[in-house]
């Protein structure tokens, strides 16, 4: 049980939410380079980080910013940077490096419309697909998005605990709404949280295999310095850490990548769901726009529609089976969000024909509100 | 001194990828040479390196290793460095890794004066990928895309160092290894940002296009264009034209990046905050 005592509780902007979570989740190093609407987290971090001995670094670029958070993971300390669209653009050659070494950080992406320079001040979930397959290759990928401040603190605990557990690279995806917007938070102590971090190998230093997996599909990591002298590469390697070319070993290699985080989704998908039991229809949505979506089910109840929500907060890995048993119970699903549709398609995909599914996008920066929602859902209902 | 060598290298890794002829196997021997001689252990060594051929001499040592993306050595041997100032961190990059793709990241390292090594394997040429000119290829030399003639003016990636803020930057090259080896010894010793430019050939890829087709036609072209800093100096500008200054250019003690940042931590704790 928690204790309220321990609770402070801090009028806080999404951004400030994100360095709480980060700082108590054990994040020691932070990397970025400035950008709106994520700069607030690198002032936080520039702020907090010297107070208990942790290392900020304000680097030339993003690009470098993602290599620094990699370096120092790999050096023992746990590490995050934060950016926005343009910026997530130019950290993805290094994700994929996190990736294939298997190295744990996290990327927050505090989305902002886009493509190019885009919207720099309004809100976006565009980014969705390219947090999935930004980056090139078959690759692993989790991507968390909350819903308001308060969640913001909470999943960043659970994106940096994911990245050690699973030794990949973490995408936390905020948007412009909740990155800026400022509400009550609880911080809870250290203690009342689940803090995860990465299994450190303890085996003979000659015995060492740096990519050799445990059942979890994890390999245990030894920090650079520790003595357990290794390679780290971005070619396709085999479990001592060397490039191969043997087929057998790039397949087996490319496949537990993968399925470590695939065949573990029990255990990373978070989902809520509202008033789904003797729900008719159902709205599926993440990020600001779930917020607004709790709403239109108390309102579409008021006036006697059976909707209920599920709110993703797990995007990736993506949990078809959730989709398929609601499309089973459901006649209509409406997935509203702000860009043209992409986790609609997922949604879609995953329903497998069961159930009607409807897309509601907006994508000239303005937030998604619950009475439009409703207004769509109602549309829909009189043809 | 064989044994020496065979103390610092992965065995199991070779035979190693390198064509016949290539100076990455003379670097990569003056580098363990130097480290040997400092009597710095293997465990407290990080060597970072980049994409390229070079970029494949991180695989070939016995030490915490990390072959990176390409330009991008420096920022991760950055994050390194930071998150463990005990490291001692070295950095070994191509002249296309170091000064095309991987230029900014190069001079805001040596702006910072961070702790770090750079060793810079400058064949003048991406070999690698067959040939193509790089930005450290001579005006006027050849390249698989630069069929008839490089209109490029070449880095002068020393010069460039020290204007940007290092504390130790020196040049020399494959023919004159030992004092090669001398310079290595000192930028590793070097509290804040060093950096040893090695000239080195690559006889399939810059020789095959510049009349300079094997080792030792390319080691005699070395040879012919090495000058010393202080001969150079008093040479007109039409002499210096196809010649390249050997030597020490800059060895200087300023405050260091992990070192200040410590100052940073100190003030931070004691509350000093700018409000």
């Amino acid at each position: 049980m928690m204790s309220d005592e321990k609770q402070i509780v801090k009028i806080l902007q999404g951004n400030e939410a994100c360095v709480e979570g980060a700082l108590l989740a054990g994040i020691r190093f932070f990397a970025g380079y400035p950008i709106t609407p994520a700069s607030e987290i690198a002032e936080g971090m520039a702020r907090r980080l010297p107070k208990i001995d942790g290392k900020f670094m304000q680097m030339e670029d993003e690009i470098a910013s993602m290599a620094a958070v990699i370096g120092a993971s790999l050096a023992g300390l746990k590490a995050m940077t934060a950016s926005s669209g343009p910026g997530i653009c130019l950290k993805q050659e290094n994700i994929g490096f996190a990736a294939i070494g298997e190295i744990p950080c996290v990327i927050v992406n505090a989305q902002r419309g886009g493509p190019s320079t885009g919207l720099p001040t309004k809100p976006s979930q565009g980014d969705v697909m390219q947090a999935r397959w930004g980056t090139h290759g078959d690759h692993p990928m989790i991507a968390l998005a909350p819903s308001d401040v308060n969640e913001i603190l909470q999943i960043t605990v659970k994106a940096v605990n994911f990245s050690e557990k699973y030794r990949t690279p973490v995408m936390l995806l905020l948007d412009e709404v909740i990155a800026h917007m400022r509400e009550k938070v609880n911080i809870p102590s250290r203690e009342q949280l689940e803090i995860i971090d990465r299994k450190r190998t303890n085996v003979k230093k000659e015995e060492f295999l740096p990519f050799k997996a445990d059942e979890d599909m994890v390999p245990p990591m030894a920090d650079f310095g520790s003595g357990y002298r290794y390679h780290v590469t971005g070619l396709v390697h085999n479990e001592k850490g060397y490039p191969t070319s043997d087929a057998e070993e790039i397949d087996k290699f490319l496949r537990r990548l993968s399925n470590k985080v695939e065949l573990n989704k029990k255990d990373i998908v978070i989902k809520e769901e509202y008033s789904l039991d003797d729900a008719k229809i159902a709205i599926v949505a993440y990020g600001s726009v779930a917020r607004a979506a709790q709403r239109t089910v108390k309102l579409a109840r008021e006036k006697g529609i059976k909707v209920g929500l599920l709110k993703l907060i797990t995007l990736w890995p993506f949990d078809d089976d959730l989709i398929n048993q609601l499309a089973n119970q459901v006649d209509l699903i409406v997935v509203p969000e702000m860009n043209l549709g992409q986790m609609f398609r997922e949604v879609q995909r995953a329903a497998q024909g069961k159930s009607r599914i409807i897309s509601y996008s907006r994508i000239d920066g303005d937030l998604i509100n619950p009475i439009e929602i409703l207004e769509k859902i109602e549309e829909e209902m009189s043809q | 001194m064989k044994n020496v060598i065979e103390q610092y290298i992965r065995k199991e890794m070779f035979p190693h990828i390198w064509c016949p002829g290539c100076g990455n196997g003379i670097v990569l021997g003056a580098l363990i040479r130097a480290i040997h001689s400092l009597g710095w252990e293997k465990d407290e060594i990080a060597m970072v390196s980049g994409i390229g051929c070079s970029s494949r001499i991180t695989g070939y040592v016995d030490f915490n290793t990390m072959n990176t993306t390409h330009g991008r050595a420096l920022p991760f041997a950055t994050g390194i460095k930071m998150s463990n100032p005990n490291l001692k961190v070295i950095a070994v990059m191509g002249d296309g890794d170091c000064a095309a793709i991987g230029g900014n990241h190069f001079i805001h390292a040596a702006r910072r004066n961070i702790d770090i090594t750079a060793i810079i394997i400058n064949n003048m040429i991406y070999g690698m990928t067959g040939g193509q000119y790089s930005p450290m290829t001579p005006t006027g030399k050849f390249g698989s895309t630069a069929p008839y003639g490089n209109i490029d003016q070449n880095f002068d990636i020393s010069a460039l160092a020290a204007s940007a803020g290092a504390s130790y930057v020196a040049r020399s090259s494959i023919y004159n290894v030992n004092q090669g080896i001398r310079f290595i010894k000192k930028a590793l010793n070097k509290k804040g940002f060093s950096v040893v430019e090695i000239l080195s050939d690559c006889p399939i890829s810059y020789g095959r296009m510049n009349k300079l087709r094997t080792p030792v036609k390319m080691m005699e072209w070395i040879k012919s264009i090495s000058v010393p800093k202080k001969t150079w100096e008093k040479l007109s500008v039409e002499e210096k034209k196809d010649k390249i200054p050997m030597g020490e250019f800059l060895d200087i003690c300023i405050p260091e990046y992990t070192e200040k940042y410590k100052e940073i931590c100190a003030i931070a704790q004691q509350g000093g905050e700018n409000e």
